[in-house]
């Protein structure tokens, strides 16, 4: 860990903000894509099923 | 010879994705990574903002992707009005919260980093002033899409709105020129290499920027493709309802 002296907080802090909202959106991303991917393979195989 | 309105067509959209996802979020981890690595335990001081200055690798790219997000979605939202494609449209759609995010950040970063550099979290300086009504905007895009049922009406409304936002957009990127006042400083990256910062932190800078890049490619690839199924799902559940 490099010494950032004075202004540790306010560097530790900015790559905190930085980085958890970027962890957030791309774990939202994957989960609603596998849920859409669910539901619509569901849909389709009921209509499959049906013809 | 292929067109480029062939990627228009969703199942050509998913063909090609599919393909370019997994290079795509390679480079993106690759240069993000690598970048922030770089900058936060590789880099000197600076002697006039100490270890503030590690803050620029992740305020400066999160700046201009925030930006260049919204020029993203002005361009698919004209192809939309112009040419009536839903992949444009539901790529804008796809757009708006990625940076939506990297505006926040580079508000959040701004202030942290303003605090001990300027004396002060904010200032309603053009720049800062405008970034603040782009994220709003975003706010606004974001809502308008969910808050219209009709999706083709949807994609209608905040095409305009992105129209309008544009504005902000362009003032954010050319505040400094347009007036000079403010807190802000001059260019970090310039095509004019004189106007750069120096070596030692413009590479890592550089290379955390391509992170930010690619990185904003990967999900509005990867969340397009979650909008078009989306809009099938709705779709055949209509179809169901009817029959």
């Amino acid at each position: 860990m490099p010494d950032l002296g004075q202004y540790t907080a306010e560097v530790l802090s900015a790559y905190a903000v930085t980085i958890l909202p970027i962890v957030a959106i791309v774990i939202l991303s994957i989960w609603k894509a596998r849920r859409t991917k669910a539901r619509l393979e569901d849909v389709e195989g009921r209509r499959g099923k049906a013809s | 010879m292929a067109s480029l309105w062939e990627y228009a067509n969703p199942r050509k959209f998913m063909t090609v994705s599919t393909a370019l996802l997994p290079w795509v979020w390679g480079i993106a981890a690759i240069c993000l990574v690598g970048g922030l690595v770089w900058g936060f335990f590789f880099t000197p001081d600076d002697f006039r903002q100490g270890s503030t200055v590690k803050i620029i690798y992740v305020h400066v790219p999160a700046a201009i992707m925030a930006v260049n997000a919204w020029f993203m979605m002005l361009v698919t939202s004209l192809i939309w009005l112009i040419r009536r494609h839903h992949v444009s449209a539901l790529a804008a759609k796809a757009a708006a919260p990625v940076g939506m995010i990297f505006t926040a950040i580079a508000l959040a970063t701004g202030a942290i980093w303003g605090q001990p550099m300027w004396g002060t979290w904010w200032e309603w300086d053009p720049r800062l002033t405008s970034f603040l009504i782009l994220f709003l905007f975003y706010l606004g895009y974001i809502a308008l899409w969910e808050a219209v049922e009709n999706p083709d009406a949807a994609a209608d409304l905040t095409s305009v709105l992105c129209l309008v936002g544009s504005v902000f957009a362009v003032i954010s990127r050319y505040a400094l020129v347009f007036w000079n006042q403010g807190l802000h400083q001059g260019a970090t990256l310039s095509l004019d290499a004189e106007q750069n910062i120096a070596d030692v932190f413009w590479y890592p800078l550089v290379t955390a920027l391509a992170g930010f890049g690619f990185l904003f490619l990967a999900l509005v690839l990867y969340r397009t493709r979650t909008e078009i199924r989306a809009r099938r799902l709705k779709a055949l559940i209509a179809q169901e309802r009817m029959a």
